[in-house]
């Protein structure tokens, strides 16, 4: 490596700030006092945010825009050897995605650490909600930095802990308790088809490693990578790794090994990611408090399995069958969730099922990415940036309404645009962005992903993204209109006051990025490939539908929720068992427990401990048993009394007679 | 007498000296047992670390080297004749389970703090029983070996009977039954071992050196693996495990499922692989297949248990799985992560143990379905029992993840006689554990540590005292350090494991 900006080798500081603070704060400080606790806890996150920053602005000075963006490692060192050329090491590497999210991660992270001091002010586990938060923060920022599959893993599973801990914040409640726990279990079955994938890709790749390290360490070793391994991304990713992985075959249903291992890993980053069949824990994770939904939807926890495709793009790609999946998965989910945000009623559960549909979103750009057209890269990139700025916009807003109503029904506001102009404004304005009006950020990203799926030449694909932009416009819309416009209908939407500057600030700093960031020109910064096929200007073919359709589905939330929402219900009972079907999720979550509850309880784990008790442990006992009887039956050989002996004297006597006797006849 | 003579002596020492204290001034007893346990932590650590460097200047030479290297080596003959001598000494493996056993045997003496009937005869019993296992891991001479072996088996009997819950003296004697078959195996291949080298000595290196026909290895291994595989709790011999555990007290427990269930892999390692390659090789997949239902049998036996050292016990049983996979993967990531999980299972199976006790010492039940809401009352024990269920889970940062994606690479890389295909379809089976335990532990522990306060009675209950901070602190320590620097531990057992593998492959 040539000698780095000085920001660009003490990136390590980024995590670590976050992870140093955690520590501080978890064991030190927040015993201590309770004030430092957040302080401290913001601080970090905010230094962290400004070396984000300033390494964004030394790695575009390095390598200019619109020329090529290595990856570069910049610190790194030997953590976890399991064997020779299988090192894993514990690092940071620099490339156009990983800048953009450390900077993504770490800006909003910080405003909804600001945002929480105001929030969570009254919570006796204030020092416990900042020690988490900045876990997850660390967790989220060593994932983005990973250098090889392993320190991912490592950081992906810390995210999964993080989230366990905040979704399960509030101890004493069964709900959230609940909540927490299907969190945990339905991402790490995710991660175990991960997990799988790389023990795959390890095994196949260090099968090859001694052939080929040799030429792409040189390669490697001037982008940083002193001691190349085979778990490096720098070596999975690499074009002839690939082409060994994509040639081998399984012996399962025809698949080459790099379809099998990259679908795997899919199945982990569709867990975190909250993918269809994999989503059922993120509605329920609003059991957490506000600030942390937003840190999770936006920032943090289910963007990192759009991060991870987009990692492994290159061998995404070379699978291509993979990829398939990836884009099957992103466009179904998107859909989905979108139909159901539409019955919802709980504020937090719309933005949870927005969430669902605009990640498919994510996942559905990278998906039709391809060498030839990688637009749906750069498009994916983009809205993850966007939709993690209007994103965590809304939930703080949410965070904002709930805590000014004390409900979180949307029926039980309304008329708030009075009562919390601010908030009522940062709405609006995240709600036009998440809509994809002209000029707010979503505007831009989304036309960028459809214009990917236009080009690539997916014209359903194209059509379905197209009648998501619709329904989001509707429910984002209908969300608004009820909770702000109307009547005041709940017993405190009346008293609603707006929140404390710690809180607004935030919203307004947030709602100024969703105003303005679509004017990115991104394409510039985070490409794939040699092919820029970016223009960064509107595409009429695509804004004229998209904007078409947006204000279709504002206009029918319009008609049918800017006054009361009579004509919603009359629709809704119209729809019959169609709309009730949708309003319970379609019974995924159902399907899921007659799985779990149904039949893994008591047709596995049960039969398995009653089989242990009373078959395995049966044979131990049998053996007592028999060592016992046989014992209690030879003790009548040895009472002690003559009479006894000699009835056996003379008994054997006669026995041996018999014996012989019958020999000699 | 030398260091590790030391490490061997100063808990008989301690028991001794415990056994001239009137038995009245109890109070007296537990400090001598906690000092003595205390400067032998010391020791552990001053042999730690002159081991380290007089080993540091030999790791390239271990690289190709078919036998270990000893440090600090004390020999003496003692019965000439027969060729058994006085062997002790250390290498890498000796040395990461002395420092195992060395922390659960202190930890263990504060998690008694309150044995108040028959304080003094259970302390004396206690350390005999560590001073047997400190001997185990020191002697390198096979007799030694077996002598202390027995010596950490038998006192157990009189501990589980005399001082444990619930059905004891059941639990106490299947437990030593069984474990007495086990030793009865390993002491028939020990027998034969020595006779077949016929070098009238029962030096295990000296022995390392006689070569033992195939035929013979192959009849030999499957007894001393099976014969430590009791111990080690290898399906279908596990069931004493359960049982005693949940009878025992909780020092027992700790010392127990902590350290004796590690002489089982320790045993397989250190005699069955390094006497007889030829042996493991031939039963490497009938090994495999039984230690995979080992890890998923236990895991989702765990999952319906209402008893918390039941509950532990199964997974337990799953964990030790995983050590037992390690070693009949036979490559080096195998090896190396049976080691890394005898020394994590037995930190954190320590910790579970000790917490339990702690917490039934509070709430006098240890059924799961009583509790709930403990989490509020006491946030130490509840912090360090979730730590411990998260290292159990496999959760990185923490030792348990170390140990498992090692031991999953060994399995997945698997050896040249074992069927790729198989080694592979075994490991993916093993896999699926890491999410049976995500569930039976957060299960279980959400039960009794979250949600509301389910008894009244709950609310006054208190959090740990000094010496429960001490000890469940100390091990959590343990588990992190290893967790987020595993690269010393990897280190330190390296130039032992080695020349197990050379011999493998040679």
């Amino acid at each position: 490596m040539p000698d780095l900006p000085l920001a660009l080798q003490f990136a390590w500081l980024i995590p670590a700030l976050p992870f140093a603070a955690f520590i501080a704060v978890g064991l030190g400080v927040s015993p201590l006092s309770k004030r430092a606790a957040g302080l401290v806890a913001t601080l970090a996150v905010a230094a962290a945010a400004l070396c984000a920053w300033l390494v964004a602005w030394e790695y575009y000075g390095l390598y200019p825009p619109d020329a090529a963006h290595p990856a570069i490692v910049v610190w790194s060192f030997e953590w976890l050897p399991y064997d020779a050329g299988l090192s894993a090491s514990a690092g940071v590497l620099l490339d156009p995605i990983a800048v953009l999210l450390l900077v993504v991660v770490t800006t909003v992270s910080a405003l909804i650490h600001v945002y929480s001091i105001g929030y969570m002010g009254g919570d006796p586990g204030y020092g416990r909600f900042f020690t988490y938060m900045n876990l997850f923060t660390f967790s989220m920022l060593g994932l983005v930095v990973a250098p090889n599959i392993i320190q991912m893993y490592v950081c992906w599973e810390l995210v999964g802990l993080s989230s366990f801990l905040l979704i399960g914040f509030y101890y004493s409640k069964p709900e959230a308790v609940a909540a927490a726990k299907k969190a945990f279990i339905v991402t790490r079955f995710a991660d175990l088809g991960f997990l799988i994938g790389i023990l795959l890709l390890g095994f196949h790749g260090h099968a090859s490693f001694a052939e080929l390290a040799p030429a792409i360490a040189p390669e490697a070793a001037a982008q940083g990578v002193a001691n190349l391994q085979a778990f490096d991304f720098h070596y999975l990713t690499h074009p002839e790794v690939l082409a060994r992985l994509q040639a081998a075959s399984v012996p399962f249903l025809g698949l080459s090994l790099l379809t099998l291992a990259m679908v795997l890993v899919f199945m982990g980053a569709a867990g975190k990611s909250a993918m269809f069949p994999l989503h059922i824990w993120l509605p329920d994770a609003m059991e957490g408090p506000t600030p942390v939904s937003a840190l999770i939807h936006a920032a943090t926890m289910v963007v990192a399995g759009v991060y991870l495709v987009a990692r492994l793009m290159p061998a995404f790609a070379a699978s291509g069958d993979a990829l398939a999946v990836v884009m099957g998965v992103g466009v179904f989910t998107s859909l989905f969730a979108a139909v159901i945000a539409v019955t919802q009623d709980d504020i937090k559960r719309i933005l949870a099922f927005s969430t669902l549909s605009q990640i498919g979103y994510m996942m559905l750009a990278l998906g039709v990415c391809s060498p030839a057209h990688p637009l749906g890269y750069t498009a994916g990139m983009f809205h993850l940036a966007t939709h993690a700025f209007f994103k965590a916009l809304l939930f703080l807003c949410a965070g904002a309404v709930i805590h000014a109503v004390h409900s979180n029904n949307i029926w039980d506001m309304g008329g708030l645009a009075r009562k919390m102009p601010i908030t009522h404004a940062a709405f609006l304005a995240a709600t036009l962005a998440i809509a994809g009006v002209w000029p707010f950020a979503g505007f831009f990203s989304k036309d960028e992903i459809l214009l990917a799926a236009f080009s690539s030449g997916h014209t359903a694909v194209f059509a379905a993204a197209l009648l998501v932009a619709g329904l989001t416009a509707f429910y984002m819309f209908r969300l608004y209109f009820v909770t702000f416009w109307g009547g005041h209908r709940g017993p405190h939407a009346a008293h609603a006051r707006e929140a404390p500057a710690v809180m607004w600030v935030p919203l307004a700093a947030l709602a100024a990025v969703s105003a303005v960031a679509g004017f990115v020109p991104i394409g510039s910064f985070v490409s794939w490939g040699e092919a820029h096929e970016v223009p960064h200007c509107i595409d009429l073919r695509i804004a004229i539908p998209a904007t078409a359709i947006a204000l279709l589905g504002f206009a029918l939330a319009w008609r049918l929720y800017a006054r009361d929402g009579a004509g919603a219900a009359r629709a809704a009972a119209a729809l019959g068992i169609l709309y009730r079907t949708i309003k319970r999720k379609f019974y995924v979550d159902e399907a899921y427990l007659a799985v779990t509850k149904g039949f893994i309880f008591p047709y596995i784990a049960r039969p398995i401990a009653w089989f242990d008790r009373h078959a395995v442990d049966g044979g131990v006992d049998l053996a007592g048993w028999i060592t016992r009887t046989t014992g209690r039956l030879c003790r009548r050989l040895q009472t002690g009394q003559v009479q006894t002996y000699g009835v056996w004297f003379v008994g054997g006597i006669l026995f041996v007679l018999l014996l012989l006797w019958a020999a000699l006849a | 007498m030398g260091l590790v003579s030391w490490l061997i002596a100063l808990p008989l020492l301690t028991a001794a000296a415990v056994a001239a204290v009137p038995a009245r001034r109890w109070r007296m007893i537990r400090w001598i047992a906690a000092a003595g346990t205390g400067a032998h932590l010391i020791l552990t650590a001053a042999t730690t670390v002159l081991f380290w460097q007089a080993a540091a200047p030999d790791a390239a030479a271990m690289e190709g080297a078919l036998h270990t290297k000893l440090y600090l080596v004390e020999q003496a003959p003692w019965f000439k004749p027969l060729g058994i001598q006085y062997y002790v000494g250390v290498d890498g493996l000796s040395v990461s389970m002395t420092i195992l056993t060395s922390i659960i045997i202190f930890t263990g003496v504060l998690a008694s703090w309150d044995v108040a009937t028959r304080t003094k005869e259970f302390f004396v019993l206690l350390l005999v029983l560590v001073t047997g296992v400190f001997g185990v891991f020191l002697s390198f001479d096979l007799f030694l070996f077996f002598m202390f072996y027995e010596l950490a088996v038998l006192p157990m009997y009189l501990l589980i009977g005399i001082w444990g819950t619930g059905p004891k003296e059941y639990a106490a004697m299947k437990l030593t039954l069984m474990l007495l078959v086990g030793s009865a195996f390993v002491l028939v291949g020990f027998l034969a071992v020595y006779h077949a080298a016929g070098l009238r000595t029962f030096d295990l290196l000296a022995l390392g050196r006689a070569e033992f026909p195939s035929d013979f290895q192959k009849w030999v291994f499957p007894m001393i693996f099976v014969g430590f595989g009791v111990i080690g709790a290898l399906y279908p011999l596990h069931t004493w495990s359960p049982d005693g555990h949940s009878s025992a007290p909780t020092a027992v427990s700790m010392l127990h499922a902590g350290v004796l269930m590690k002489l089982g892999g320790y045993g397989a390692l250190r005699i069955a692989v390094y006497l007889l390659p030829e042996g493991a090789k031939a039963w490497a997949l009938l090994f495999m297949v039984l230690t995979t239902i080992n890890i998923l049998y236990g895991s989702f036996a765990a999952i319906v248990q209402k008893d918390l050292k039941y509950f532990t016990a199964y997974s337990s049983v799953s964990h030790c799985g995983f050590v037992l996979f390690g070693v009949a993967s036979l490559n080096f990531m195998g090896l190396k992560g049976a080691v890394i999980q005898m020394f994590s299972h037995g930190i954190m199976t320590g910790l579970f143990f000790g917490l339990i006790g702690m917490v039934y010492s509070r709430t006098h039940s240890r059924m799961i379905p009583e509790m709930g809401g403990l989490g509020k009352v006491m946030p130490w024990l509840a912090t360090a029992f979730y730590l411990a269920g998260l290292a159990s889970l496999g959760l990185p940062g923490l030792s348990g993840f170390v140990a498992e994606t090692h031991v999953f690479l060994g399995g997945f890389f698997g050896n040249p006689w074992v069927d790729a295909a198989v080694a592979r379809t075994l490991t993916v089976i093993a896999t699926l554990s890491i999410v049976v335990t995500a569930v039976y532990v957060l299960r279980g522990l959400a039960t009794v540590f979250q949600g509301p306060i389910v008894n009244p009675g709950f609310e006054r209950l208190t959090d740990a005292t000094w010496n429960e901070r001490i000890a469940t602190g100390l091990l959590v320590a343990v588990l992190v350090v290893v967790g987020l620097a595993p690269w010393p531990f990897i280190a330190l057992i390296k130039g032992a494991l080695m020349p197990l593998l050379n011999r493998v492959y040679q």
